[in-house]
């Protein structure tokens, strides 16, 4: 099972070098299980922050700095689009203002043309290739994409269609989970 | 040629006496590593794959367990494991490193509190004690995994975080619904624009770049050669060469796409994006 453990900070002061005059400043830190951050950690927490900054209501705190870390604690397969949740949970609990929630989900595209939801290591390694959607909750609309191996259009549409079914299912976790912490407190 | 092991502890939360929690935490790791089986025959060395032979757990002749105390008010109280509200506050700590066999592999004293013979005597006693509860804990939760993964059974993290409280929520992988999902594709990719033309045939400049196509026709050249023209007639003759060569270019890289379809290209080891061929025949030069 994938693990990722995220922490948020914010919005709290920002360093003068860092701060940005009429918005928040995202910064995000993904911390593998194994090792230093190298250079595909770099490239995922940029992706983060990307579609982080597009649901984010950084316009209502500018001058500051949010910080969001994340540590790689088993990586079973799908860690990117475990990556996602973990960070829209993050903000979610933080309570920061946003303007819809995301959830990642990652296809494998099998060679023989089937599709796989949420795919092991196992089955990541033998797949044609791997796409991972960012969907937002408003109108299931794609935030983020990122590919891996050769697919079609075609391919890419259904795997996207698919992956937007199944953000149904991982919003209403978020439902269940967040109405749970706060029924009991 | 020796082995190098590298452990990477992360803290996940602290509430004090991380010491402790991270000792513990390395010699369980270290006790639960499994590394690559090995054989050396004279000069030959053969490491063996996870999955040609079962990796072998390393030697480990004890465990050392860490033990915190927190000391206040001039060695008078005693914590034993402080909080962080505890370490905060603390006149002076000491830390007693221990195995199960009762003999001390550390000891380092810290802060303002100087300490007497007998008080440090009594902590030892106290991680002794310690130190065998611990090591017995720790002992079941190898069993556990192991005898969980011979059976088939989960394991790993996921597994080990309790379930019903606050903080964790789990759900069982849940099925989706994908009955219409072909065709709603199917009628995002009609409605939407045909996709731009492929170029198949990438040409390597180099190891390492390629170019796909030939890209817009620079405007900047037009300028140049407008005011080359107004400015210098006497190099017309020059000028015309110049276009026949870039003429010339032009044909030959169309002609080399027509032959070869399927393979890349490789021009040469030049280094500048354009290259200019003198001659139809001969190999491109470098021009600088």
């Amino acid at each position: 099972d994938t693990s990722v453990l995220a922490g948020l900070y914010g919005p709290a002061e920002a360093k003068i070098s860092k701060e940005l005059p009429d918005r928040a400043a995202l910064e995000v830190l993904l911390r593998p299980k194994v090792g230093l951050p190298g250079v595909l950690e770099r490239s995922r927490e940029q992706l983060l922050r990307q579609t982080c900054e597009a649901v984010v209501l950084g316009v209502l705190h500018p001058r500051t700095a949010i910080t969001l870390v994340l540590q790689v604690l088993s990586d079973a397969g799908s860690l990117l689009s475990c990556c996602l949740n973990a960070a829209c949970m993050a903000l979610l609990d933080a309570g920061l203002p946003l303007a819809a929630l995301f959830c990642g989900v990652t296809c494998a595209l099998q060679p023989d043309g089937t599709i796989l939801l949420d795919p092991t290591a196992r089955q990541e390694q033998e797949a044609r290739a791997i796409l991972t959607f960012a969907i937002a909750s408003s109108e299931r609309k794609v935030l983020m994409a990122n590919t891996k191996g050769s697919c079609s259009v075609e391919e890419m549409q259904q795997c996207l269609a698919a992956a937007q079914r199944a953000a149904d299912a991982v919003f209403q976790f978020y439902r269940d989970s967040v109405r749970r912490r706060y029924s009991k407190s | 040629q020796v082995w190098q092991i590298r452990l990477d502890v992360h803290l996940l939360n602290h509430d004090g006496n991380i010491t402790d929690a991270a000792s513990i935490a390395g010699i369980v790791a270290l006790c639960h590593f499994r590394r690559p089986d090995v054989s050396v025959q004279g000069e030959e060395v053969t490491v063996y794959t996870p999955e040609e032979r079962d990796p072998v757990p390393l030697s480990i002749h004890h465990m050392p367990i860490c033990v915190s105390f927190a000391f206040f008010h001039q060695g008078t109280y005693l914590l034993v494991d402080p909080t962080e509200r505890e370490e905060r506050v603390m006149d002076g700590l000491l830390v007693i490193a221990m195995n199960k066999h009762h003999e001390i592999c550390t000891i380092q004293s810290s802060g303002v509190v100087m300490l007497v013979q007998d008080q440090i005597l009594r902590c030892s006693k106290i991680t002794a004690v310690k130190v065998a509860e611990v090591t017995e804990l720790i002992q079941k939760a190898l069993e556990n995994d192991q005898k969980a993964r011979k059976e088939g059974g989960k394991f790993g993290f996921a597994e080990s975080i309790p379930n019903q409280r606050i903080t964790t929520f789990k759900m069982e992988s849940a099925a989706v619904d994908t009955n219409d999902v072909e065709e709603q594709a199917g009628e995002i990719i009609a409605k939407a624009d045909p996709p731009a033309e492929v170029f198949a045939n990438p040409v390597l400049h180099t190891p390492g770049t390629a170019q796909i196509g030939e890209g817009v026709e620079s405007s900047w050249g037009d300028l140049e050669e407008s005011e080359k023209e107004e400015a210098a007639e006497e190099e017309g003759d020059s000028e015309a060469a110049a276009f026949e060569c870039e003429k010339v270019e032009t044909e030959d890289t169309s002609t080399i796409r027509e032959t070869k379809n399927d393979e890349p290209i490789v021009l040469s080891d030049s280094e500048e994006e354009e290259v200019v061929i003198l001659e139809p025949q001969e190999l491109p030069r470098k021009t600088r």
